[in-house]
């Protein structure tokens, strides 16, 4: 055995140039496959990470129609000012299934520290919100009831707003200022991270929702109602009751439409998973494709060298050796090429992820399995596209191979 | 004739029995061999003569265990190998025979020593004993200075001599040469026909030589002519003056 790969070796290395453009579709398939099955696993994981930022049994209440998308400038003012604090006030009273409300209401604006100013979302939430979304206090403490009553000037920060208001200070205790109104920081929040869609949850500045309403925007409607249900199994039941509560406060007739939309979190999350899951497994499938292009590239390479080798098989066969030697032969050889094929391939899939994820900010994660899995494969390509053209080396009748020219 | 003694047969190396051979070639069938007998005892050096379509090339293929007969029976010491798979045949090749070509029919990419250590590779036998023979048979036949050279590297009597050592590295019973001077100068051509003769009177290995020329046929000591397939004539080396092969011999012992 050891003899018949030294064999296999040198054949291969005798025509370099022939060998390396036969391995390459092996090179491309394997490399493919691992770099867009870790690019798959990124997104996955990414996608798991903020599926646990975004908190228990979340969700949301939204004043849009999703069945009907809203286009009219008049739509959307009265699309957008269908949620009320009563709403909210009725959803935590009267659906059973749910067991935290908070009210919000949301907008963009400078907030200012000092000589530092810093463009940031102005996020006016209850003291519920902080349970709903299950984020931690990095210092100081959370929004309570009475900061809502009073519309209190209070304020507490996300971690990139600290970053770039505050730098290394601690900021409890200071004053920042938003359209010139000052507002004490009373707390810091954990960090969150990225949102499923991609937002800096970090990036935020949160107040009691009464505080933005009246003294920041000067309205009375609420941008989203944040409710979580009791267990996750309560969900579709919360989700319900938010419907029908809604509906006859809306005064909706059956014929209409939902003025607004209750989404569930997770079930949004979900789907991106169950998308990214479906993503690799496609991306995989196109880059096996290759590999099994790969492996014909072998199978036509042996097939060439079978019948350029037919003196050599002949002259084999002439000293003693028998179909099995033959057929090892030539079936190592292919085995070889693909296996180097699958090496290189290997470290090509790892340098291409990790290019990808450099360049394209998107995470890879490097999967052993499928590392494994597609070394295997190219194996198995190599043994399975090698056979025909070993066996046909094998058979050949050895005075006619002798004779050949 | 199937009743011969079994210590007579076992005293041939080859014995061949009514032999024919068949080719069918689409509705024609082209008769080869018709019914050839011939015994080749040990130590024998046989040159084989004849016209082209003759069946030589044919009868060299049956002896060598390349091909089977499609009639009659062929023993290679004393062993049946005309009913043999191809598989037993290999083996047969590979413990039993040595072959010398016209165009010696070396591995070209492949160094002179490797060449020669060939049937050992298939025979599974590179042992410490081998190797030493396969040294004293490079030596033997002056090859120690090219043994990491390749093939192309060599002059055709050099690269004939590496395929006379290829052919008798695993020991053989018989070696058979076909035309093993068809591409050689003349000079060349005695040179080479010296080494046979050398290993058959000093190493006693059998020879069968087939050849259309009658300067090589005269080293051989027995000359079959074949015709049509057939015998035409088995006898002594009719040299003029003494046999060459036997002038050799005397040479170089």
């Amino acid at each position: 055995m050891p003899t018949l790969f030294k064999i296999a070796l040198r054949a291969i290395m005798r025509n370099k140039l022939r060998s390396s453009l036969t391995i390459l579709g092996i090179v491309i398939g394997v490399g493919a496959v691992i770099a867009m099955v870790s690019i798959g696993q990124g997104a996955k994981s990414m996608v798991e990470k903020q599926l646990e930022s975004i908190g228990t049994n979340v969700l949301l209440i939204i004043p849009v129609s999703t069945t009907h998308t809203v286009t009219s400038a008049r739509g959307m003012t009265a699309g957008f000012a269908t949620l009320t604090i009563e709403d909210a006030m009725a959803i935590e009273k009267e659906c059973r299934a749910v067991n935290h409300v908070s009210a919000s209401v949301r907008t963009t604006t400078q907030v200012v520290y000092g000589n530092q100013n810093w463009t940031t979302y102005v996020s006016g939430v209850g003291p519920d919100y902080q349970i709903i979304r299950n984020w931690p206090l990095e210092s100081g403490r959370f929004i309570n009831q009475r900061d809502v009553n009073i519309m209190a000037k209070v304020c507490v920060l996300g971690q990139t707003v600290v970053a770039n208001l505050f730098g290394t200070l601690d900021p409890i205790d200071k004053w920042i200022r938003v359209k010139n109104v000052p507002f004490k920081v009373i707390g810091v929040m954990n960090t969150k991270g990225e949102s499923p869609m991609g937002q800096d949850q970090d990036d935020v500045v949160l107040m009691p929702y009464t505080t933005v309403q009246r003294k920041i925007m000067g309205v009375t409607y609420l941008g989203i109602i944040f409710a979580s249900s009791v267990s996750a199994d309560t969900r579709f039941e919360a989700i319900e009751q938010i419907t029908a509560l809604l509906r006859q406060r809306h005064r909706l007739r059956p014929h209409e439409e939902n003025d607004f939309t209750v989404i569930s979190q997770v079930e949004f999350a979900s789907t991106i998973m169950e998308t990214s899951r479906t993503m690799t497994f496609l991306l995989g499938s196109i880059a096996s494709v290759s590999l099994i292009v790969g492996g014909i590239g072998i199978m036509n390479i042996m097939l060439v060298s079978t019948t350029e080798r037919t003196r050599e098989i002949g002259i084999r066969m002439a000293v003693g050796a028998k179909e099995k030697d033959i057929l090892f032969q030539f079936l190592t050889e292919a085995t070889v090429l693909s296996s180097i094929g699958g090496l290189v391939g290997i470290i090509f899939g790892i340098v291409l992820s990790k290019l990808v994820s450099s360049f394209g900010g998107w995470p890879a994660l490097l999967s052993p399995p499928a590392i494994a899995i597609a070394f295997l494969f190219s194996n198995m390509v190599g043994i399975f596209f090698g056979y025909y053209p070993a066996r046909k080396a094998s058979r050949l009748n050895p005075i006619v191979a002798l004779r050949y020219e | 004739m199937a009743q011969r003694p079994l210590l007579k047969i076992m005293q041939d190396i080859v014995l061949l029995e009514a032999v024919h051979k068949v080719y069918k070639m689409g509705e024609v069938a082209v008769t080869a061999l018709n019914g050839i007998s011939l015994t080749v005892k040990k130590g024998e050096f046989v040159a084989i003569m004849g016209a082209s379509g003759s069946g030589k090339s044919t009868l060299m293929n049956i002896l060598g265990c390349l091909d089977s007969p499609s009639q009659g029976k062929y023993y290679l010491e004393g062993i049946e190998v005309s009913n043999f798979s191809k598989n037993e045949l290999a083996e047969i090749r590979n413990r039993k025979l040595g072959f010398v070509f016209q165009n010696f029919n070396l591995l070209s990419r492949t160094t002179v020593l490797e060449n020669i250590e060939l049937p050992l590779i298939y025979g599974k036998q590179l042992s410490k004993p081998d190797t030493d023979r396969v040294h004293q048979i490079i030596r033997t036949l002056g090859l120690e200075e090219y043994q990491k050279h390749y093939p192309n590297q060599l002059s055709g009597g050099q690269q004939q001599r590496v395929a006379i050592a290829r052919a008798i590295a695993n020991n053989p019973t018989l070696l058979l040469a076909d035309e093993p001077t068809g591409n050689l100068d003349s000079v060349t051509s005695t040179e080479v026909m010296k080494v046979l003769c050398d290993l058959n009177c000093n190493v006693g290995i059998t020879i069968l030589l087939v050849t259309h020329e009658n300067d090589i046929a005269r080293y051989a000591r027995r000359v079959i002519i074949l015709k049509d397939g057939k015998v035409l004539s088995d006898t002594p080396s009719k040299s003029s003056t003494i046999p060459a092969s036997q002038a050799l011999c005397e040479t170089t012992s």
